[in-house]
This record gives C-alpha cells, sequence and structure tokens, in this order.
C-alpha cells in the first residue's frame, strides 16, 4: 500500500527529512509493511512496553554541581559564533509549501 | 491585541505563564516583530455580536512554568544561576553532543512532589518521561524532555481569594483545579540579531528543571487568573522549590493583554524576544505535530511512601512522598489563619501582611515589643510603614524604620505622651534614617502632649472667647461645630493637645 503524498509532505516538513526519489519512498514503504507484521501479534490485554529499560531502577543523582564551564570546547565545534554565543539563523525558516519548493514528491 | 502571552521570568528561578483563553472577539492581532500567540480553542468561539447566537462566557486556563529551585539542572551536573557568561553553564548533554544520556537530579523530583502535595494533588507513584520534539536553535537535541502521558502529579486544586469591587473589605475565595504538575526541561535563550539577520543562542539555560503547572480553565476573568498566579507565586516561594520571581506587574501586562484580546486560533505559543522566551515556530499550515514518544533511556520514576518503601534499599536512592508530605512548611493559607487568630486582625490584614515580603516578621516583632495592641499596631503597619515603602519602592529589609524604632514610637503613643497626629510627624523625621530614636525627635521637635490641666485651660478658654459665633452655635444645639473648636485648640498647640482631653474640656467650659 503506498504512503499518500500529503502524509510524505507532512513527513518532509515535520522530521525535515527529503525522500528525494521513489526509491527513498518505497523503502519508505517498505520499512512500514515490516513495521506492521507487529500487528499480526495478539496483544490484547498486554501492556505496551515503552523501553527495555522499564524494569530498570530510574538512579537519582545527587544535586550537585560537577560539570559546565567548558564554553571554549563546546563552540570548536560551531561554524560560526559571535564571542561566546553559538550563531544561528534568524528564526525557524518555514519550509515552503509542496507546490512551491523542489521536491520529487511535486511530480506525484 | 495578542490574546495569549508567555510571559518572562528570567530571574534567579522564575515563572512564566501561558494563558489560554476560550472567548469572544474576533482573531488575535500579533504585533510586528512578536510570533503571533494562540493556544488551542476548545470548541468554535462565536463571536460577539453576531446575531442570535449567545456570546461565550470567558473562560480562562493557565499553564505556569516554575523554574525549580536547585543547584543543578534537571539531567546533568550542569549549575543552575542567573547571569553567567553566555554558555559557562553548559555540559556535553545540554549541547546535546552525541553519547550523552540524561541523568535525573533528586531534588527536582522532590520540588515536584512538595509542590504537587501542597495543591492538594494525588502524586502518581509511576510517572515517565517522553520526548516533545520541535525544532528551533535553542532546543539543540531537537526534542524537550518532558512528562505527557503519565506525569508526576495529577488532579489537585489551589485556593485563593480576591477583593470584591477593589474594596479590601470584602473578599471572597475561589478554587481553581490544577490538572496536573510535569517535570521538564527548559530551553536555551535566543537573541535575535535582526540587524545581522541572525540569531545568538546561550545554552545556560537548557536543560535546567521546570515544573509546568496545568491549570484547568475554572477562573472568569482576568482578575481570578492574577490572583491565582500571585497565590501559586506565595506557595513556591514558601516551599522553596522555585524562586518564583516575576514582576507583578508583568502578571498584571499578561491578564490584560488577555482580557483585551481575542479568541484563539490554532495552537502556536506566543514569543517575545526581550524576554527570551522561545517557542516552536508557528505552522500556518496544519496543526503542530510534536510526535511524543517515551524517552527511551529513562526507566520510569518510582516514588514510595512509608508503606511501600523497601526494606533494603539505598536511602540516597529514594523518594518518600510521606517523609516530604511530613516536612512541608505551613502554607500561606495556613499562616494567614494562624496570624488572625493570633493577633485579632482581618483576613484582609493577613493578606496584606503575607504579600509584602518581610512585613509579617516585622509586624510580630513590633507587636513584641509594644504594648499597643495588635488590631492597632496593624493600622500602623499596613496603612502607615507600608505607604511609605511603597511611595520610595522600598522593601521591607531597606526601611530606614526598624520594628525597634516603631515599637518605641507606638509605645509613646500608647503612653499618651504624644498625640498621633505628632507620631506621624516623628515617622517622618525617622525615615530620613538619621539614627534618632523617636523620643529624641519628640524632645528635639517639643512634640509632647501638653500634660498640663492648667495650661490646657487656658487655651481652650481662649478659643473659646475668640470664636464667639461658634459657641452661640454650639449652645444652641449644633454640636458639631464642637469639632471646629478642637481644631483650633490643636493648631493652637501645634498638636500637642490630646483631642479627648480637649473636647471633654470645651465641653465643660460651655456648660458652664
Amino acid at each position: 500500500q503506498p504512503v499518500a503524498v500529503e502524509v510524505l509532505d507532512h513527513l518532509e516538513q515535520l522530521a525535515l527529512v527529503d525522500f528525494r526519489d521513489t526509491e527513498g519512498v518505497e523503502r519508505l514503504r517498505k520499512a512500514i509493511q515490516f513495521a506492521d507484521q507487529l500487528h499480526e501479534v495478539n496483544t490484547d490485554g498486554v501492556e505496551p512496553m515503552d523501553s527495555v529499560l522499564e524494569d530498570r531502577c530510574l538512579y537519582l543523582r545527587e544535586d550537585d554541581v560537577t560539570e559546565g564551564n567548558c564554553a571554549n570546547e563546546l563552540l570548536k565545534n560551531a561554524r560560526k559564533k559571535v564571542e561566546e554565543y553559538f550563531v544561528a539563523p534568524p528564526g525557524n525558516i518555514p519550509l515552503p509549501t509542496l507546490e512551491e519548493r523542489e521536491t520529487f514528491l511535486q511530480g506525484s | 491585541m495578542a490574546a495569549a502571552v508567555a510571559t518572562a521570568a528570567r530571574g534567579c528561578s522564575g515563572v512564566w505563564c501561558r494563558a489560554w483563553q476560550r472567548g469572544a472577539g474576533g482573531p488575535g492581532h500579533s504585533p510586528h516583530g512578536q510570533r503571533a500567540a494562540a493556544s488551542s480553542a476548545r470548541g468554535g468561539a462565536v463571536p460577539v455580536g453576531k446575531s442570535g447566537l449567545a456570546p461565550w462566557v470567558p473562560v480562562v486556563g493557565l499553564e505556569i512554568h516554575a523554574q525549580i529551585s536547585s543547584n543543578s539542572k534537571l539531567f546533568s551536573g550542569s549549575q543552575v544561576q542567573f547571569a553567567a557568561p553566555p554558555n559557562s553553564l553548559v555540559s556535553f548533554f545540554d549541547a546535546s553532543l552525541p553519547g550523552t544520556l540524561p541523568v535525573l537530579n533528586r531534588r527536582c523530583v522532590e520540588a515536584a512532589v512538595m509542590t504537587g502535595l501542597a495543591l492538594n494533588c494525588s502524586i502518581n507513584k509511576k510517572s515517565l518521561f517522553d520526548r516533545k520534539h520541535y525544532f528551533y536553535a535553542d532546543l539543540p537535541a531537537g526534542y524537550q524532555i518532558t512528562q505527557q502521558r503519565v506525569p508526576i502529579a495529577v488532579n489537585g486544586s489551589l485556593s485563593y481569594s480576591l477583593c470584591i469591587d477593589n474594596k479590601m473589605s470584602q473578599m471572597v475565595t475561589k478554587t481553581v483545579r490544577i490538572k496536573q504538575i510535569q517535570l521538564e526541561q527548559d530551553s536555551g535563550k535566543s537573541l535575535h540579531d535582526d540587524t545581522r539577520s541572525q540569531t545568538l543562542v546561550d545554552l545556560n539555560r537548557a536543560g535546567v528543571g521546570l515544573m509546568e503547572v496545568v491549570m484547568e480553565p475554572d477562573m472568569c476573568c482576568g482578575e481570578e487568573a492574577a490572583a491565582a498566579v500571585r497565590e501559586l507565586q506565595l506557595i513556591l516561594q514558601t516551599l522553596g522549590s522555585s524562586q518564583a520571581v516575576m514582576a507583578d506587574y508583568e502578571i498584571q501586562r499578561q491578564i490584560e493583554e488577555l482580557e483585551n484580546g481575542g479568541t484563539i486560533l490554532n495552537e502556536t505559543r506566543a514569543f517575545d524576544s526581550k524576554l527570551g522566551c522561545t517557542v516552536p515556530m508557528r505552522d500556518k499550515e496544519g496543526k503542530q505535530d510534536y510526535r511524543f514518544m517515551p524517552e527511551p533511556n529513562l526507566p520510569p520514576l518510582i516514588l514510595y511512601d512509608a508503606k511501600s518503601l523497601p526494606a533494603n534499599m539505598n536511602h540516597q536512592q529514594v523518594v518518600n512522598i510521606d517523609w516530604i508530605h511530613e516536612r512541608l512548611p505551613d502554607l500561606p493559607s495556613v499562616k494567614r489563619a494562624k496570624l488572625v487568630e493570633q493577633y485579632g486582625i482581618l483576613p484582609e490584614h493577613s493578606f496584606a501582611l503575607l504579600n509584602e515580603d518581610g512585613l509579617t516578621e516585622f509586624f510580630e516583632n513590633v507587636v513584641k515589643q509594644t504594648q499597643m495592641k495588635p488590631k492597632k499596631v496593624i493600622g500602623w503597619i499596613l496603612n502607615v510603614l507600608l505607604s511609605y515603602l511603597k511611595e520610595h519602592s522600598l522593601t521591607v529589609k531597606e526601611s530606614p524604620i526598624s520594628s525597634l524604632m516603631m515599637a518605641d514610637l507606638l509605645n509613646l503613643l500608647e503612653k499618651k505622651e504624644i498625640s498621633s497626629t505628632a507620631a506621624k510627624q516623628v515617622l517622618a523625621e525617622l525615615w530620613k534614617g538619621e539614627e534618632k530614636t523617636p523620643l529624641e525627635i519628640v524632645k528635639e521637635k517639643k512634640l509632647e502632649l501638653i500634660q498640663d490641666q492648667k495650661e490646657l485651660e487656658q487655651i481652650c478658654q481662649a478659643v473659646i472667647d475668640g470664636q464667639e459665633n461658634e459657641v452661640m452655635a454650639i449652645k444652641a444645639g449644633n454640636l458639631k461645630v464642637l469639632n471646629k473648636l478642637i481644631g483650633l485648640v490643636q493648631r493652637e498647640t501645634r498638636g500637642r493637645s490630646n483631642p479627648v482631653l480637649v473636647k471633654q474640656l470645651l465641653e465643660k467650659k460651655l456648660s458652664e
């Protein structure tokens, strides 16, 4: 079952992914199909598992200051910086709509 | 006017509110330079004025984010501190570097439990963490760790009082339901540089622990909302779980904007670049989708009470709800009731005392050191001292008049050594902060009440002799004119006569 164009467009906007071409979309479809196999298992009355850690004890840390003070190290990763600030583009730049942007999905 | 606004709080431990309103009116206008503000509208609101349809009653719900008072962040060991050099309080986890993991801070859990208990909530012995995804420069991970499915506390209530009709004498108690309290991370701070078309990002605040307190839409208007927030602020400050610093005018401003605003549109959040609150991008097309998913790196948070406490567990790993409950301090409502009972003051007095930092202590110290009854003392504290402080924008701590000085002064008054007019003059002098005692000022300015009866009698007689018409009016039955004579005697004596005594003397003379 193919994935609707509206859904693909929505995903591209939400997750900022680019399905790029038919091969990419097909890979998605196959991944969904693979995951759908889970439906074959009867899970009536079974609590969903969030994580294999669910029966582990959540470790609680003491409220002590143990890290920080490494601005220089952190800023080494930044492509652009101003004094000790990271630099980012001015606010979120919205992804253009389906009609407006160049995406393979346009042709679909 | 924007209908819903997220606000301020970037103090040492801030509080910010997102208010939403289901109300009448058109779409909110978003001011230039600010993103439009809104929250989810529950159902379609019909604007006032459309014919044939009843307008909706504005109903206000609030979500308040209180910064937790802790030394370190919610999931990392970097320091929580206001005003530090940019990016100096940031760990690798806070910067979302690969391979880092969240480790929960016990103090933040305790703060949330305390707050939940103080707000009469059920504490969930098992709560879960989730990821809320959105893209923004000050959210390096691309998601915020929060508690969307099962928060730490639910179903509480907050009682607050407000004056009807601006008269302090009539107070009514209201309650707002607390839907839930959840633990979540704060984001960093964005500074917008429009001239250079860039945003500067400081992650010092990223990862700081927040308690989000969600109130049900039980409030009818801005005034109720403001009163509820104020009470919550007092509670948080009393508990110490948050310093809840938020300028009163800021609360009022937000509430007013809300009142003036119209309906809420689709879901977005307000942004104010001055205040540095961050928001997810406004999605013009469809609904914003946060793609919630369980936080895979954190097992469920389990809390215990006396009954469920396992025997051999390391106590450092245990948060015991009952233990915290036993150690809760007196909440503001309890403190106020105790003040009323102990000192015989009115409820509205107790509100005024608690509303001003340090004022209750000041009042109690004065009462301890004076013979004047608390019921009388309260008037001097609230009407005289407090207005002085407000006029000069001073806190109680900064008061040039100490509680001892105040007590000394009130003692002079109580012993009838000075009149209350003179007392006010002394206060004005004390206010200058020149280290003189009340007694010294009284002597210096000769403000003592005239104790010599003969002297007073002579002055009264002189006044009577000089006011023929008034005397006739009084003798004819117009007793109100007597006040004029009393006033004249007061003036003659420069406020150094006891008005009660003067009245007696005048009456005696006039009846002769």
